[in-house]
């Protein structure tokens, strides 16, 4: 699918999106240009082409967090926090879906602690928890993940700014102009609206979109619940009346 | 779940981004973050020794408007073979891979570092073939939408006069996307510096 340079993508949506400047997201101020984007008129090979992951060979339990970091014997166990599945289906605009493409996910635990060498929270690790996922979407667009659900953790943003629960996800679509990398939030969470993060969106539809929804269908009874997040990438169409003039 | 959008548009609408915050090691740079690398990882390497087409290796660093060098950036690259074709099939064991991902590490001074070969000229739609580049995507704490960018070669200054999408970009700004090429090493190594705002601000794009 990514073959195909005689793709063109519907336009992404910059007031849709967060504007690079929200100032309200203190590191943004810096790290935002102040020239316009410089907007192509003739899209190329080099954007409407990317890589495609149906044949990238992965790990067998890459898609689960809750076996996937036992580095040891001494240290086998499972991790803490609330077993969940997270799933869903990557669809484009049109709601055709996105196959073989790859969905990476990064996360704290349950206490809100990175694996990171860099996350200094006195919230511990936790052992048996590494918080890093991928997978490839099946014919249908669906992809799978099972983990625990993450906890908030402070920032040092305004004074007292808390992060809600929140799953880091990367989708890269049939080319790098659908590239993207985005966050989930959980259903209900009443962080979610005081997030300088999140208000980088205007508008609360768009950070509707982000928020993965319980769903007890797909749940496993005595097991593990589950959430659905969908993820819309953008259209993909032909280009019909390409240098007619 | 996917909602028809109110944006004059009978679209669904696209997931909005969101920043890939502090940690996006964990997720996409694995060793960076002191996390246990999988059997495969996607990594600075492009291309290995085996593949056809001129080794290179690409340095950068990314300076915010403070001056001050951003050394949480991961940085994603896709770029064409030797012969200007991209390989859109990505498998681990390939010797030209064409995507690759970098960041810097804790001792690198907020360098990163690319292996790759040198890309062939990759046609135009409308017009004469482009020069070589590669296509970089920025993220990182800040950067609320990733940032698309081009690194274009120095000694390649014929092709870049006459590059149909360098001319497109305000002369006075087309410098921000040109590597210089370092002198002595074994392997050809161009120098990249990518300033997200101010006065040598590198051209982004939309598309």
């Amino acid at each position: 699918m990514a073959q195909n340079d005689r793709t063109a993508f519907v336009m992404r949506d910059r007031g849709w999106h967060p504007p690079a400047y929200a100032p309200a997201y203190k590191t943004s101020v810096a790290r935002s240009p102040q020239q316009a984007l410089m907007s192509l008129q003739t899209p190329t090979a080099s954007e409407l082409t990317g890589p495609d992951f149906d044949h990238f060979a992965l790990g067998p339990v890459d898609n689960d967090l809750l076996l996937n970091f036992r580095p040891g014997t001494d240290r086998d166990g499972l991790p803490i926090g609330e077993r969940i599945i997270v799933y869903g289906r990557v669809v484009d605009q049109y709601n055709k879906p996105v196959a073989g493409t790859l969905v990476e996910i990064w996360q704290a635990n349950a206490g809100g602690r990175y694996r990171h060498k860099k996350d200094a929270y006195m919230a511990p690790l936790d052992p048996n928890f590494g918080g890093v996922g991928r997978t490839v979407t099946d014919a249908d667009g669906w992809y799978r993940f099972r983990t625990i659900r993450p906890g908030p953790y402070p920032w040092p943003n305004d004074v007292n700014s808390w992060r809600p629960a929140h799953i880091h996800v990367s989708v890269m679509g049939p080319s790098i102009s659908t590239r993207l990398i985005t966050q989930l939030y959980f259903e209900g969470d009443p962080l979610i609206p005081m997030c300088p993060i999140v208000n980088t969106l205007d508008d609360p539809e768009a950070v509707d979109t982000l928020v993965a929804r319980l769903d007890k269908a797909g749940s496993r009874p005595m097991d593990s619940l589950a959430y659905r997040f969908d993820i819309v990438t953008r259209g993909a169409l032909q280009t019909y009346f390409e240098n007619q003039g | 779940m996917t909602q028809p959008t109110k944006n004059g548009q009978l679209l669904y609408p696209e997931s909005p981004s969101q920043t890939a915050g502090p940690y996006v090691h964990i997720g996409l740079a694995l060793e960076v973050a002191g996390l246990p690398p999988r059997d495969f990882e996607i990594g600075p390497e492009i291309a290995t020794a085996e593949a056809a087409g001129e080794a290179i290796e690409i340095v950068g660093t990314v300076i915010d408007g403070n001056g001050d060098v951003v050394d949480d950036i991961l940085v994603e690259a896709w770029q064409a073979d030797a012969e200007g074709i991209y390989q859109t099939d990505y498998r681990a064991d390939r010797a030209f891979r064409g995507f690759g991902r970098t960041a810097p590490g804790e001792h690198d001074d907020g360098q990163w570092w690319l292996h790759t070969i040198k890309p062939g000229r990759v046609a135009h739609p409308s017009s004469a073939p482009m020069a070589p580049h590669i296509n970089l995507m920025l993220f990182a704490r800040g950067i609320n939408i990733h940032l698309n960018t081009r690194v274009y070669f120095d000694d390649e200054a014929e092709a870049n006069a006459a590059c149909p999408f360098l001319a497109r970009v305000p002369a006075g700004r087309r410098d921000t996307l040109i590597a210089t090429r370092e002198h002595g090493g074994d392997t050809p190594r161009y120098r990249v510096a990518i300033h997200l705002q101010g006065p040598r601000e590198t051209v982004f794009f939309d598309f």
